[in-house]
């Protein structure tokens, strides 16, 4: 499911020429198949400082399946067995010295990387440090992440975890998480966890049974796709999207064994309506995950209140509106999650789309609001960013604008609908209980906004 | 109540589906009614999750139809998103079809043979059948039984070159060659239903609909089908004034009112809808609407009997109002099928007649009029197109909506005339 350039440069002849010539060679990337392995090869875990996470890991490891080997095999020698993840716990460090250590660990583990490898950092966050030294430390980790993951090549990405005292209990799903085939387009970024009542474990192959799951804008494009993975991980989904849609919605809907609900989700009662329909059908709700969005671009100077109005109203109030009235009418099950779908124009911001880009901006202010209060009903609320990826409306760009943008990443290829879905459906589950409050990004570390 | 000895179960209308309607022609040309029932049962799966389900019985039908579509409705659950070892089977009673199918499920159901049923109609005026003369017929016929080339030889010379046009359907009554328009216009004139009150019915009938649309409330009995997402017959900005420029089109000299405006056109379309007994109803997390109480067919001698084509409603309604012990007055919401706009207003006033109560019904006192603002609120076919076996299916799922959304208790009264002089009334209750 690559795209042409990535074909081309793993296809023998265009290994040479993009190599000779110095071009972009994307990796394939591994995504997430049901039943897969969670990494393709052993994982090594070392330590930085006298951390506390490493049996965790360790543990997170050996139940997967995957075969965890000591730091010392970690000797440099590119000829010997190639590592499926590189793992360092930081949790221990006190000051920039420890980070030698870090180094020390990690660049003859990384020598060993093999493609679509995973460089996971775990530390604290750095505004719980005990001194400005400690915080130093913490925050050195960003930075060495996110070079790490400009650095590697083949599919392979880094990524960071910041685990509070107490949280520990909530590694484990998001650590999967970034071993897996499911993050194969989220490179670069830092997850901040917090402590939750966190199930000890979950289905591995349907970690979603029983949950009814909403999506908005399900018809087509990444909503479509967040549809079938949450059907493929055992949920009941509601698929809802404007009535005009309501063929493509029915195909989907019919697709995954769900239901389709024709709703405009910016009209007065919208929010209303959607509560009836869970209680009445459903009894309460699980998951919602706020995928539909418009684009209505103009330069500001040439905007039109209409065009303002209408991007915001479905895009950020909508998402409010309906989250208060699933909170006031009471039907949001224990442990639910909200997803909220933002991008990364909310970020960096993007020329023609002021209107789009303050609305996905303030879905990142929302959820981060939005999240103590949420984290009292042993609930979530979160957002994804999504990046530059591949659809029916990025294929109506212009060939030079669309392969420029699309390279413009670590991973140097456009993500997929499926890769924004499966971080959505990960942030769905159980053992997702202490991400809350986050934005994820899923550009495959894009130099916007970056 | 006849039978009041003990309790009768009766079928739960647990919601709809339909395509919007085309006008002929037009965004369905190119669609069969294999096609579009399909798509209308596809639609009504995705609504109430019911992917792979084995329903107890598909009911429906179509009222011109292909020899191809002999089992159209079978034919159209293999298609669809059902369990294939759904049973289903064809009706056709012209336009009382789709209404008919309801009160077959219905029947089923209440007698506790099946627990669970779709009912349903469709009808394309654009990809009509066309047959051959009976005389070409017959030298084909005689052709495929031919054994040897000169037999073959034979039977192809008798062909003439009058025998290759093709018999077209027709709107029109076999018994009399009046087209339905026709058979109105004269129960119009009988009824003295003027100009001006069919214009204001058939504008009101857009206005409904088209609020009703607005509102969102066909959001849940509508799903858009090639490129349609609202039916193109309606007119929002329909007003009687407007509706008064047009030409008479059935009828004859100065007293003809019937026009294209307050007659419904020839239309594309399907509907379906889901019927059930309460406790499967519940058992699958699903709504009870409204309850299809009971229902009467009858039919007029509009041959000989000096009675109108489409008055036969008129007929069907004290039978079933006195076998359920009520009243016309005692329903929230009339639904009477815009055939023309004059038929129902000569239904309506058939009700109020003295004279044709007592002399034709067998009253003692006429049915009455009724609070002609809960007639059709929604608006009816003058707007909405009638693809003649799926106006029924539009009625019924749109109708216990209404009840519902009203409230418990409430009750619909349906009524819709057919071709042949027939007439098909229901009563929903929520």
């Amino acid at each position: 499911m690559a795209d042409w350039y990535t074909n081309f440069a793993n296809s023998g002849f265009g290994t040479t020429v993009t190599k000779q010539l110095g071009l972009p060679r994307p990796g394939v990337l591994r995504r997430y198949e049901p039943g897969g392995p969670l990494l393709e090869g052993p994982a090594v875990v070392g330590s930085a400082g006298q951390g506390r996470l490493r049996d965790t890991v360790t543990a997170v490891l050996k139940d997967a399946g995957v075969a965890v080997v000591s730091p010392v095999a970690a000797d440099g020698d590119a000829a010997g067995e190639k590592f499926g993840a590189v793992v360092l716990d930081a949790t221990g460090v006190t000051g920039p010295a420890d980070l030698a250590a870090a180094h020390a660990f990690l660049a003859p583990a990384v020598k060993r990387l093999r493609a679509n490898g995973r460089v996971v950092i775990l530390t604290d966050p750095p505004s719980a440090a005990d001194s400005p030294a400690q915080a130093a430390a913490r925050q050195a980790v960003d930075g060495l992440t996110r070079s790490i993951g400009k650095e590697l090549r083949d599919g392979s990405t880094a990524n960071a975890l910041y685990v509070p005292e107490g949280a520990e209990s909530a590694v484990a799903g998001p650590l999967t998480f970034f071993l897996s085939g499911r993050s194969a387009y989220v490179d670069g970024q830092g997850v901040t966890l917090s402590a939750a009542d966190v199930p000890a474990a979950q289905d591995a192959a349907k970690p979603l049974a029983g949950k009814v799951v909403v999506v908005t804008g399900a018809a087509r494009g990444i909503g479509a796709s967040i549809a079938d993975v949450m059907a493929r991980d055992g949920a009941h989904v509601v698929a809802v999207d404007i009535p005009a849609a309501g063929d493509s919605l029915a195909a989907v809907a019919n697709r995954i064994g769900g239901t389709a609900l024709q709703l405009d989700i910016t009209a007065a009662d919208a929010p209303q309506r959607l509560v009836e329909h869970l209680r009445e059908r459903h009894g309460g709700v699980d998951v919602i995950v706020h995928n539909a969005g418009i684009t209505r671009d103009k330069l500001l100077v040439n905007m039109d209140a209409a065009r303002w109005n209408s991007v915001m109203a479905v895009n950020l109030q909508a998402q409010l509106d309906i989250t208060q009235a699933l909170l006031d009418g009471d039907v949001l099950n224990p442990g639910a999650r909200v997803v909220c779908v933002s991008s990364q124009s909310g970020i960096a911001g993007n020329r023609g789309q002021t209107n789009y880009a303050a609305s996905k901006a303030g879905v990142i202010g929302m959820v981060r609001a939005w999240a103590p209060a949420f984290a009292e009903r042993g609930a979530t609320i979160n957002a994804v960013a999504p990046g530059f990826i591949v659809t029916e409306m990025t294929a109506k760009m212009p060939f030079g604008t669309r392969e420029v943008g699309a390279r413009l990443n670590s991973l140097q290829q456009g993500g997929l609908p499926v890769d924004v879905a499966e971080t959505i459906a990960w942030l769905a589950q159980p053992t997702s209980a202490g991400v809350n409050g986050q934005t994820v990004r899923v550009c495959g570390q894009s130099l916007l906004g970056a | 109540m006849a039978d009041t000895a003990k309790p009768r179960r009766t079928a739960a209308i647990v919601g709809g589906n339909r395509i919007p309607f085309a006008r002929s022609n037009s965004a369905y040309a190119q669609a069969s009614n294999q096609d579009m029932l399909t798509a209308t049962l596809d639609g009504l799966v995705a609504r109430f999750g019911l992917q792979g389900e084995q329903v107890g019985e598909v009911v429906a039908g179509a009222v011109l139809k292909h020899s191809r579509d002999f089992n159209l409705t079978r034919e159209s659950v293999l298609g669809s998103t059902l369990a294939a070892t759904t049973p289903a089977y064809d009706v056709q009673q012209a336009c009382g079809t789709g209404l008919e199918a309801a009160v077959l499920v219905a029947n089923k159901i209440a007698l506790g043979q099946i627990e669970s049923g779709i009912a349903g109609g469709v009808d394309t005026t654009s990809d009509a059948p066309l047959a051959v003369g009976d005389d070409l017929r017959r030298v084909l016929i005689s052709l495929n039984n031919a054994r040897t080339m000169g037999d073959r030889l034979k039977a192809l010379a008798k062909i003439r070159p009058g025998q290759l046009v093709p018999d077209m359907p027709r709107n029109s009554e076999p018994r009399t060659g009046l087209a339905m328009g026709d058979h109105q216009a004269i129960t119009a004139e009988e009824w003295g239903i003027g100009r001006e009150e069919q214009d204001e019915l058939a504008a009101r009938s857009h206005h409904n609909m088209a609020a009703a649309y607005d509102r969102g409330f066909f959001d849940d009995l509508v799903t858009p089908f090639l490129g349609l997402a609202r039916d193109n017959n309606l007119r929002p900005d329909s007003t009687a004034e407007k509706l008064a420029k047009l030409k008479p089109v059935f009828g004859r000299g100065e007293g003809a009112t019937m026009t294209a405006g307050n007659s419904t056109p020839l239309t594309d379309g399907a509907s379906a809808v889901l019927l059930a007994s309460d406790e499967w109803a519940a058992a699958k997390g699903l709504p009870v609407l409204a309850h299809l109480v009971d229902a009467q067919t009858a039919a007029v001698d509009y041959v000989h009997g000096g009675e109108g084509l489409l008055m036969a409603p008129a007929y069907a309604m004290p039978v079933m109002l006195a076998r359920n012990g009520l009243t016309l007055q005692d329903f929230d919401f009339y639904e009477i099928h815009e055939a023309f706009a004059s038929t129902v207003l000569s239904t309506l006033k058939a009700w109020e007649d003295p004279a044709f109560c007592k002399d034709k019904l067998g009253l003692d006192a006429p049915l009455g009029s009724i609070d002609r603002s809960k007639l059709n609120v929604n608006g009816s076919s003058l707007a909405a197109g009638h693809p003649f076996a799926a106006t029924g299916g539009r009625i019924v799922a749109s109708l216990a909506k209404m009840l519902h959304e009203a409230g418990p208790g409430k009750r619909g009264l349906i009524s819709i005339c057919a071709a042949g002089g027939q007439g098909v009334v229901a009563i929903l209750e929520s």
